[in-house]
């Protein structure tokens, strides 16, 4: 069963070189550097990695949500042909045993006990994925179960048993019991007084269910060791120097010797901010001496991440009769499941952006997240404003209806614009066009009734089933269905936060290529899916004026680019690599005045520009071809690039200037309902986003629209569904169901670019916020069809029918 | 077990194939045709949608002894399959030399010109399928469309992208013209 | 693992009752998850994907016999006028690409409560054509399921064809499913109008462990069809023996909670399905269509 391919063919990751022959800078639709690698099947992700004699890896999982590990026998899984390695936490190499992003309270591999369905026990080498497979079902471990602690009331009892004993991280002092990991209030203004003025009061409690990335290119990597005893890991990741950074103190290696590079990643989402097997493969391969490949299985993916926290909201806000919110008062409970993960900054986002893009003067806030044995919840597209922007948009149709204001009217009135102030003090000092994406919204052409009556019929006579709820599966033809319109608008934080050290750093080069003058960039930046090198090589050939840019694989030989999340890249490597861009342009029009200052006097203008391959003065004089200023130099910076501070939050006020941008999305969205069956079609969801600059307008409407349908996944089918014991009952694409193209509406999209003075180029990063509008858009649309009052998403069938 | 088969109109032979795996597992991990992707192995996204003698089915479904003497196309053959369907050039020097590989199938220029890859993952899938429909119904509307690559699971595009490349695509391949000046 | 490759229906026979424990695979789209995901690990493969007259059909008499090779893509395209439920169901099944392999005799060898074949069969009216090396023999669609995926095949026993019988009036097929295209049956359900021996024929799927013939929902409507004189008239089914007949149909059924849907939810959707494709069925009789189908799809 040995696998054989070709001699010699190892695929690892490429430059990626792109000429242009348009400008190809910032502003335009370029086409993506890696668009033919992908769509001829060339490109490598980490799933298609091979090395000559590899092994493959296989992870042993707890089918337990809670049990002492009494015992683990792995002898008979050993003697397995074709088995080279079967490891357990005793063969963990170093002291540090656990690893995590801000709390290392996460097992390598479970160590006396296991906190969750579908944890690390064993891992396996073998020669084929079948051979591991069944060596790990050979593994023979006794379990102890324990009692299960599964949401917030099991978690806080006196008598919970707590997940993590003895913590030691920077929250435990300020919680109430150790099974939260973090709260954070935030208190501003008077709610007493407010609560007084107000001539309406509405309370809603709101729930939110388990959301998955459920990103296509599974876990995977591969682990090769190196002579000096230190490993090559390719891999899917979203940071590279953080997956380092965990990854080697439980390997027991300094961190040069993990030399880390980034594979094709298959979509991210937040899923692969935290580790999954990469310290496993590493581990494997340097017992095994041979490179290790791990490959995920879509079962076992849904096991191999984080999720989006469910989320239970409480919510309470007052107006006065002419449409003014007095005050907001609410508490957010967030389950972070075993491990914290991105819990604490969950809880930050969720706390500051709870109020939503409104003016209120008097709130009363709460997010705290918990230690549960449900799955590890952590980063997610949105991450913690999804969950708010859920529950703020349903309270504010709510007292829109109490007023009996018309609800995008309510909003407006209480839209926050330039220079509102954030429930934690801070100002917004970009502009911040609220009741405008609003309007925008909700000017759009409506779609036509009833599409389904049509010509070309599929189902039934004059009737097209595939615009009809239910779809292809031909349940109504026009009966019982109703439409509804609903509106919602969101805000999100781009960057990193609470006074985070946020930054990036950027390599460029220039020098001369077959005659012409190339820019090679060279970052850490993960490229996701969401389009960075396509920006990259933009702004590299509008700062350096050349054609052909190329951009080397991203790895850990170049300085920490951060993560691939928070809307940040654009924003922040791309501000990096402008930089960089502006440093080497100085020096070669340096080393352009050296050599041809003295023959001509326009060199002496400060306002040189580089375009079109040459140096020209502003009016347009052609000075020189940047090919002839180079010769045979070859001109290198290498620099990092920080957005302005932030400071955290205050513990007991949640005061702060938390945040470094924020980012706006309006959604209007028109459903049909089957009110009888509860099936909905999401006929249109139309979306307005101020993205201040849109670098490239193409990749921006892909993103937003790529957006959008993962919200109304969460609208409307998306749920892990956890049973009362913590165990995971649908871990697989067939019962976790993600929008089709049949369930996808047309959307269109209205881009504003309103420039935010602080950010390279005046951009906004776009990625996150159109994730949080959409959800509660759908919702609304489908309460102003079906009357009912709809608290929880995903929305079931049995919510519209009342079964 | 030994397995012959033949991918992108070139003769393959797998040995040592386990019976139990999978035409995909074959083709990624035997035959170094890594371009059918493997996001869910139990059809249920589409990413490794091949042809197999010519209908679209999900390799991860087809055991690999299923496809002895079978003719497979993959992402890695479209531009070939559309090149020769097409009658080009690129057939006629066929006989002698081609020094440069097939450039790309109308479907495969229409995603990049439609911004209709992002991670990429989906598309040697989406690929196939959508060149099948347009290769049986040139000029297919938006609901045959999205009812043809309703088995094609999308994360990161939302699919507005995809229905424009399609329909870029097609109108491309009915009208050649229209596809002068495509690409960069 | 084995993998056998018979070339013949007498081979494939041959090579299944000397190894019993052989799983058959046409287009593999059940068994090929289950070994993807190590779920069954057989002592062999049998693939019948070599057996030519398995990927027949032709008409027999009032019968169509089908294939057990069939894939569902053909069933729609070419068995829309002969078979309009079966069809349908068909064009409900999985994606495009699972319908070009998915084959009505696997939907019948996995004997799934969410089989989408199996509602259509049973409102049709069908006999599953078992061979073995002993013979073979037609069991009656509604005695062929006999558990929550099992049925009544013996274990020398592989499925040759479906004998289904050709509709004599409109048929309809409804699902629900939380998604659009590409979903698991929550539930299901099949209804036939057989106005040749005045009688209504209609069953659920993933209702129930076994998909079902509603009995004494067609019972109540064919007394309430032919007291009222409906067939000859063809006049309006009155609301309440709709109503009435959804409510037998649900009252047919017993479903589970799972994580795709309520037991409630489960009863209270078969009885809106029941009453929608009785009337789309009978709305068809009334106009004088023969069948009502689905159409081609793209």
């Amino acid at each position: 069963m040995d696998t054989t391919r070709p001699a010699g063919v190892t695929r690892t990751p490429t430059d990626l070189t792109q000429a242009s022959r348009s400008p190809g800078g910032v502003g335009e639709s370029t086409s993506r550097p890696d668009g033919i690698l992908k769509v001829t099947g060339e490109f490598a992700y980490s799933s298609d990695l091979w090395h000559e004699s590899m092994l493959w890896g296989h992870t042993l999982r707890s089918p337990h949500s809670h049990a002492e590990i009494l015992s683990i026998d792995v002898s008979t899984a050993l003697a397995e042909p074709g088995v080279l390695a079967v490891l357990t936490h005793e063969d963990l190499p170093a002291r540090v045993r656990n690893y995590g992003l801000e709390i290392q309270d996460t097992p390598a591999l479970a160590t006396g006990r296991v906190r969750h369905h579908g944890e690390p026990v064993a891992l396996v080498a073998a020669d084929h994925p079948e051979t591991a497979r069944r060596a790990a079902a050979l593994i023979r471990v006794e379990y102890r179960e324990l009692p299960v602690v599964h949401d917030e009331s099991s978690a806080i009892a006196d008598d919970a048993p707590v997940l993590h004993p003895g913590r030691a991280d920077h929250y435990a002092p300020h919680v109430a019991h150790p099974n939260i990991v973090h709260r954070q209030p935030i208190v501003r203004g008077d709610v007493t007084a407010a609560r007084a003025r107000a001539d309406v009061i509405v309370t809603g409690e709101y729930e939110v269910g388990m959301q998955d990335q459920a990103f296509l290119g599974p876990e995977s990597g591969l682990a090769v060791p190196a002579e000096d005893g230190g490993v090559d890991l390719y891999v899917a990741t979203q940071w590279l120097h953080s997956d380092r950074r965990q990854i080697a103190p439980v390997l027991g290696l300094p961190e040069e010797k993990v030399r880390m590079t980034l594979s094709g990643v298959g979509g991210a989402f937040g899923g692969r901010e935290d580790l999954s097997m990469q310290i496993h493969a590493c581990l494997l391969a340097l017992r095994t001496r041979r490179p290790v490949k791990m490959v995920y299985n879509r079962h076992e993916s849904f096991f191999g991440h984080v999720h989006r926290h469910p989320a239970t909201l409480r919510y309470e806000h007052g107006a006065t009769a002419d449409g003014r919110l007095t005050h907001l008062s609410c508490r957010i409970v967030l389950d972070g499941g075993a491990y914290a993960s991105a819990s604490p900054a969950v809880v930050g986002n969720a706390a500051s952006l709870s109020v939503g893009p409104y003016v209120v003067d008097a709130v009363d806030i709460e997010a705290v997240a918990l230690y549960t044995n449900n799955p590890p919840c952590g980063a997610m597209r949105g991450f913690g404003a999804v969950q708010a922007c859920f529950a703020y948009e349903a309270q504010m149709d709510k007292v829109a209806a109490e007023l009996g204001m018309d609800p995008v009217e309510f909003r407006q009135r209480n839209a926050m614009s330039q220079g509102a102030v954030m429930p934690t003090g801070q100002v917004v000092d970009a502009p911040a066009p609220v009741a405008e994406l609003l309007r925008r919204v909700r000017d759009m052409p409506m779609p036509p009734p009833r599409q389904w009556e049509s010509a070309d019929s599929v189902g039934a006579a004059g009737v097209d089933i595939r615009a009809l709820p239910g779809g292809l599966s031909n349940t109504s033809h026009g009966e019982g269905v109703v439409r509804g319109v609903g509106y919602a608008v969101g805000i999100k934080n781009v960057g990193f936060s609470e006074g985070f050290d946020d930054y990036s750093t950027a390599r460029v080069r220039m020098e001369v290529v077959g005659g012409e003058a190339v820019a090679t960039v060279h970052t850490a930046m993960a490229e996701v899916g969401q389009g960075g090198v396509t920006v990259h090589a933009q702004i590299a050939r509008t700062e350096l004026g050349v054609a052909r840019v190329t951009i080397l694989p991203a790895d850990t030989r170049v300085g920490s680019a951060g993560s691939t999340s928070a809307s940040r890249q654009t924003y922040v490597t791309g501000g990096a690599v402008r930089r960089a861009c502006e440093a080497v342009r100085e020096q070669l029009l340096a080393l352009g005045r050296g050599r041809f200052g003295a023959s001509h006097p326009g060199w002496a203008d400060p306002g040189l520009v580089l375009e079109g391959g040459k140096v020209t003065t502003p009016a347009g004089e052609v000075l020189a071809p940047l090919a002839d200023v180079l010769e045979d130099e070859s001109l290198e910076v290498e620099l990092e690039f920080r957005p302005r501070p932030t400071e955290p939050f205050d513990v007991r006020t949640g005061q702060g200037f938390g945040h470094v941008q924020y980012s706006f999305a309006a959604h209007r969205a028109v459903v049909e309902v089957d009110t009888e069956l509860g099936l909905v079609k999401v006929v249109e969801l139309a979306c307005a986003q101020d993205v201040g600059k849109a670098i490239n307008p193409q990749s921006v409407v892909g993103q937003i629209q790529g957006g959008t349908v993962q919200g109304l996944g969460l609208a409307v089918m998306e749920e892990i569904v956890v049973d009362p014991v913590s165990k995971v009952r649908n871990p697989s694409f067939t019962d976790y169901l993600i929008p089709t193209i049949l369930d996808t509406p047309a959307i269109p999209v209205d881009v504003l670019e309103l420039a935010d003075p602080h950010a390279p180029y005046g951009l906004r990063g776009a990625g996150e916020a159109p994730t949080l509008s959409s959800t509660p858009a759908v919702v609304a649309a489908i309460r102003a069809a079906t009357g009912l009052a709809l608290r929880r998403v995903p929305v079931r069938p049995e919510h519209l029918t009342g079964t | 077990m030994r397995v012959n088969l033949t991918v992108n109109g070139r003769p393959q032979q797998a040995d040592d194939v386990w019976e139990g795996e999978s035409l995909l597992y074959v083709l990624r991990e035997r035959l170094g045709l890594p371009g059918s992707k493997n996001a869910c192995e139990q059809g249920e996204c589409g990413s490794c949608t091949v042809r197999l003698d010519d209908v679209p089915v999900c390799a991860c479904l087809v055991a690999a002894g299923q496809a002895e003497g079978r003719q497979v196309v993959t992402v890695e053959g479209l531009a070939d399959l559309a090149h020769e369907r097409a009658g080009s050039p690129a057939e006629e020097a066929a006989g002698g030399h081609r020094a440069e590989p097939a450039p790309l199938s109308p479907v495969q220029q229409a995603f990049i010109d439609a911004g209709a890859v992002q991670c990429g993952f989906c598309t040697p899938g989406l690929l196939v399928a959508a060149d099948e429909l347009i290769e049986r119904v040139p000029r297919p509307g938006d609901a045959d469309i999205r009812e043809a690559l309703s088995g094609n699971l999308c994360r990161c595009t939302g699919y507005e992208k995809i229905l424009d490349a399609v329909r870029l695509a097609a109108a491309r391949t009915a009208e050649p013209a229209a596809a002068a000046g495509a690409g960069e | 693992m084995d993998f056998l490759r018979p070339t013949t229906w007498e081979e494939a026979l041959a090579a299944k009752a000397q190894l019993p424990g052989a799983v058959p695979i046409a287009g593999g789209t059940d068994v090929m998850v289950e070994i993807n995901f190590a779920q069954r690990r057989p002592e062999a493969l049998l693939d019948l994907g070599r057996i030519a007259e398995l990927t027949t059909w032709e008409r027999d008499g009032e019968t169509v016999r089908l294939g057990a090779a069939v894939p569902y893509t053909r069933v729609m395209s070419e068995l829309r006028r002969e078979l309009p439920g079966l069809a349908l169901a068909a064009h409900t099944v999985g994606s495009p690409q699972i319908r070009n392999r998915g084959t009505v005799g696997g939907n019948l060898g996995a004997a799934s409560p969410a089989g989408d074949c199996h509602p259509a069969l049973l409102a049709a009216g069908a006999e599953v054509e078992a061979a073995s090396v002993r013979g073979t023999r037609r069991i009656p669609v509604e005695e062929f399921y006999t558990g929550v995926k099992r049925n009544a095949l013996a274990p020398d026993e592989l499925i040759r064809a479906v004998r289904v019988r050709t509709a004599t009036g409109p048929q309809q097929f409804s699902k629900v499913g939380t998604r659009n295209a590409m979903v698991i049956a929550v539930c299901a359900f099949g209804l036939a109008l057989h106005p040749d021996t005045r009688t209504v024929r209609a069953a659920i799927g993933s209702a129930a462990p076994t998909p079902l013939r509603v009995g004494a929902a067609e019972e109540f409507l064919d007394s309430a069809l032919a007291e009222a004189g409906l067939w000859e008239s063809r006049a309006v089914v009155p609301p309440s023996v709709a109503r009435r007949f959804a409510e037998l149909a649900a009252a047919a059924c017993s479903p589970i909670d799972d994580v795709r849907g309520t037991a409630a939810y489960r009863r209270h959707a078969v009885s809106v399905m029941a009453r929608r494709t009785l009337l789309w069925t009978w709305e068809s009789y009334r106009g004088g269509d023969r069948t009502e189908g689905g159409t081609p799809c793209a």
